[in-house]
């Protein structure tokens, strides 16, 4: 797995080489815009690779990451205004726990409804979606309105401990300005994807996971609890996806809030999930990718407002390829888990 | 040795009013093979699900090595040392044999699949399994997903090992060498219990033979102390009188006649070998045989659902009097020609009716092409829906209740008055009476009385012999898709119709034993 990122340090890299961008400045940014878009595409993708994995399609993942995002604003906002000196480590943690209760809460929602009561999953997680989008831009537009303020909601004092970047990073040239000037989360990312994998393919509770995705029925008789792993990954997939957002409002945004700001992020992750063919390690490199794409419109010069849409298309498109490309291939190992989408309930005998 | 690895005593276990089990005694010694013997619905998977913890008894005791035990789950049953392999495999088909036969499992130990692969080669060599621990399961046939399952419960630890219907999937060739597998476990000291309906299968392997018949506890006898008519009449009891009205046929006419029919399932197996017979007008021709003997496979042949591998069926069209050859056909036009299967398969809805539709839209599901304008014509089926609640007596709110929500034999009414509406000079009735009260029973075989007094050709599949014999004129046995005869249905010899359903195939695998 660690061969993999370096696979997409050195593929990167000859690729600046050869196109001869060695010394090319905009090149370097272009990658560093790269991996900064990638970063809450790898934290939802993972998240929905680990919930997808016991058979749960939640499509309410863009509403989750939104929810993950307004949680770690209201979270540090509310931390911020209740202290005159805030101490660095709770400018962290008190974001954090509040975005996983945020999308753990979601999460919650979902399992109840969809393997609890049973009920369509397409339907509740796109209810979910819709339901975590307006929650968020409600709270982000009147949060301020609460406490008798108004202007727009900055965590200027928080944001920084999220934005930090590694201490050396500027001493190495154009390598540490493209590959280590993240904040924390963005390698958290890396690391949970690769934790991920090594989790579903090394251990038995991996096993037992992936069992309950392809047939619930068969790992029920084997004494696999099914309920209690769907519930568990849906809740940890959907409290890795809300990372995702908490990365886009305290790093990307800088502890701004824009309501709609975090915009089509989410479906691009469900996108990523068939893109990377439910691999944590593949999702990597493949965010990194759609993360390019997603930018790629800035740095050609001179588009048109129509072309620049047309460019936005492609990580839609290339999924739809790679859909093509995986059903025509017809490997088994490359399928969707085989009960995705399906709630199970022990038939009454 | 003297105490038995599990004995059950008295045990009796009831869903809602019909007894599954009643009273069953059973013991099995380490080094012992056990036959569970009895016809289908007999009760023999009831009681085994009761000791792999499925079910839980109503009444008795288990006793394993004479300590009484309470099985409450399978993972209890675990703990007992007892395995049970279904008859349909749990898999997981993505992964590989290792992979499956670890899941599951809780220990301490690190987990790494090499070592499991080891163990796994280790029992195979031991028991002289065939089988690659890193192999995909969807790469697999039939019989190496069996030694997966059995494997997997050798793998837990097991050393009482439950088989249900082991063989029914199976090849000769590959019956013969589980077998000697099984001797070998025998011979090991495990305890085995094989279920199975196959009287010379039986006699080949085990020890001992318990006998089932509809849920009571017949007896068990020694298998060198036995033969096969002895065994078949424990098996199928004494004949009981039904009183089902039988006229006499009139006017036969031949309207089907298959010829040679032979069909080969998608394992290579094959579902029919050689079937020759007619069906004629004015009679109901009875198919006998245990569950999977090919019943299914040629009903469907007749109604254009099989692929058919060789042979013909020659229809005799009483409108025109030409011979039409069936095979080939679409289903739609053997239907237009008049031949009609209501076919009650396991879940009755699964073929026929669509349960979220009401009764009406299911009598349209079969006249809705006859419509001349694009907008559905929805009085004739209301009538006819109408028509069928009232004749046959189906028990519902109205007809605009959806299918799903009628008990099963109110179900099986509507598909059955369905297809007989139609007027047809052919139907075709499998386990038309599966789960059918004893007066619905009834009212189905009046109306394939009265079918057949009009002079349509009835083919009913069924599974009880005694309604076979007292409601057929002729009845064709199957058994493992072959023909072994075709009696009279007026004094039948029971037993020996039992003995032409268990006995006729396979023979010559089983020589050498």
């Amino acid at each position: 797995m660690i061969v993999t990122l370096l696979l997409c340090i050195v593929v990167t890299q000859l690729i600046l080489f050869v196109l001869g961008f060695s010394s090319n400045n905009t090149f370097y940014e272009f990658i560093n815009a790269a991996i900064i878009q990638g970063v809450p595409l790898l934290f939802g993708a993972t998240g929905e690779i680990i919930t997808e994995k016991s058979g749960n399609l939640n499509l309410g993942i863009p509403g989750i990451m939104y929810i993950g995002g307004i949680s770690g604003i209201v979270g540090g906002y509310l931390y911020e205004n209740s202290t005159a000196a805030p101490i660095g480590a709770l400018c962290i943690i008190i974001p954090l726990l509040s975005s996983f209760l945020g999308s753990a809460l979601m999460a919650l929602i979902y399992c109840f409804l969809t393997v609890t009561l049973r009920v369509n999953q397409n339907v509740t997680g796109l209810a979910l979606t819709t339901f975590g989008v307006g929650i968020g831009n409600f709270l982000g537009g009147s949060l301020l309105k609460f406490f008798g303020r108004t202007g727009s909601i900055s965590l200027n004092k928080i944001a920084p401990y999220f934005k930090a970047k590694l201490p050396f990073a500027d001493s190495l040239g154009n390598f540490g300005k493209t590959y280590l000037s993240f904040g924390f989360l963005a390698y958290l990312a890396i690391i949970i994807a690769i934790c991920a994998s090594f989790f579903l393919n090394r251990t038995r509770a991996g096993l037992s996971l992936r069992a309950v995705g392809e047939n619930p029925a068969t790992a029920d008789a084997t004494g696999i609890n099914v309920t209690r792993y769907k519930y568990l990954s849906t809740i940890i997939g959907s409290m890795i996806a809300g990372l995702g957002g908490l990365y886009f409002v305290m790093d990307y945004t800088g502890g701004a809030w824009t309501n709609n700001g975090f915009g089509d992020r989410g479906w691009l992750a469900i996108a990523l999930v068939i893109f990377a063919i439910w691999r944590p390690t593949s999702a990597i490199f493949s965010s990194f990718l759609f993360g390019g794409l997603y930018m790629l419109c800035i740095y050609i010069p001179g588009l048109s407002s129509s072309t620049t849409e047309l460019i936005n298309m492609l990580p839609y498109v290339v999924t739809i390829l790679i859909l093509i490309v995986i059903s025509m291939r017809n490997k088994r190992e490359n399928q969707p888990p085989a009960s995705l989408g399906l709630s199970y309930f022990r038939e009454e005998r | 040795m003297d105490v038995a690895a599990i004995e059950l005593k008295n045990i009796t276990k009831r869903f809602g009013k019909i007894v599954a089990n009643n009273n069953v005694c059973l013991s099995v010694y380490r080094g012992e093979i056990l036959s569970l013997l009895g016809e289908n619905g007999s009760g023999k998977t009831t009681l085994m699900n009761m000791i792999s913890g499925i079910y839980f008894p109503d009444e008795g005791n288990i006793y394993i090595d004479g300590k009484e035990v309470v099985i409450r789950s399978p993972k209890d049953a675990f703990d007992y040392k007892i395995g049970m392999i279904h008859q349909h495999f749990k898999l997981i088909n993505v992964f590989t044999a290792a992979q499956n036969i670890v899941l599951g499992l809780k220990s301490k130990e690190k987990f790494d699949i090499k070592t499991v692969s080891k163990q796994v080669k280790a029992i195979s060599e031991q028991y002289g399994f065939d089988l690659d621990p890193n192999k995909k399961v969807y790469e697999m046939s039939v019989s190496e997903k069996q030694t997966v399952e059995i494997i997997k419960v050798l793998y837990r630890g097991a050393d009482i090992l439950i088989l249900d219907e082991p063989t029914a999937v199976l090849t000769p060739q590959e019956t013969q060498k589980l077998f000697a597998i099984l001797r070998r476990m025998r011979d090991a000291g495990k305890a085995i219990i094989i279920i199975t309906h196959k009287l010379h299968e039986v006699l080949a392997l085990s020890d001992k033979v318990a006998v089932l018949r509809k849920g009571e506890y017949i007896g068990t006898v020694n298998t060198a102390e036995t033969n096969e008519s002895e065994l078949t009449e424990m098996m199928v009891g004494k004949k009981i009188s039904l009183n089902i009205n039988r006229s006499e046929p009139k006017d036969l006419v031949d309207r089907i006649t298959v010829e040679g029919l032979t069909c080969i399932n998608p394992e290579g197996i094959k579902t029919l070998d050689n079937v020759s017979f007619s069906a004629r007008s004015g009679e109901i021709l009875g198919i006998a045989g245990i569950a999977g003997s090919g019943q299914r496979e040629l009903l469907e042949s007749i109604a254009g659902l099989q692929q058919i591998e060789n042979g013909s069926i020659i229809y005799h069209n009483p409108k025109t009097g030409a011979d039409d050859e069936l095979r080939g056909k679409s289903p739609i036009k053997i239907r237009d020609l008049g031949v009609r299967l209501s076919f009650v398969p396991e879940d009755r809805l699964g073929m026929g009716l669509v349960g979220n539709m009401d009764i009406i839209d299911n009598m349209m599901l079969r006249s809705y092409r006859k419509g001349k304008s694009i907008f559905l014509e929805r009085k004739k089926p209301k009538d006819l829906a109408e028509r069928i609640i009232s004749d046959l007596e189906v028990v519902t709110p109205s007809a605009q209740t959806p299918v799903r929500k009628l008990s099963g034999g109110n179900v099986q009414k509507v598909l059955v008055g369905r297809e007989i509406s139609a007027s047809p000079t052919v139907l075709m009735a499998a386990y038309p009476v599966r789960g059918l009260d004893i007066n619905s029973s009834y009212a189905i075989y009046n109306l394939l009385n009265q079918q057949k007094e009009k002079g349509v050709a009835v083919i009913f599949v069924g599974e009880d012999l005694d309604v076979l014999i007292e409601l057929c004129d002729r009845i064709l046995v199957l058994s493992s898709g072959k023909v072994s005869g075709i009696v009279d249905g007026r004094g039948a010899d029971k037993s020996n119709i039992g003995l032409m359903m268990t006995s006729y195939s396979g023979g010559e695998a089983y020589e050498n034993v």
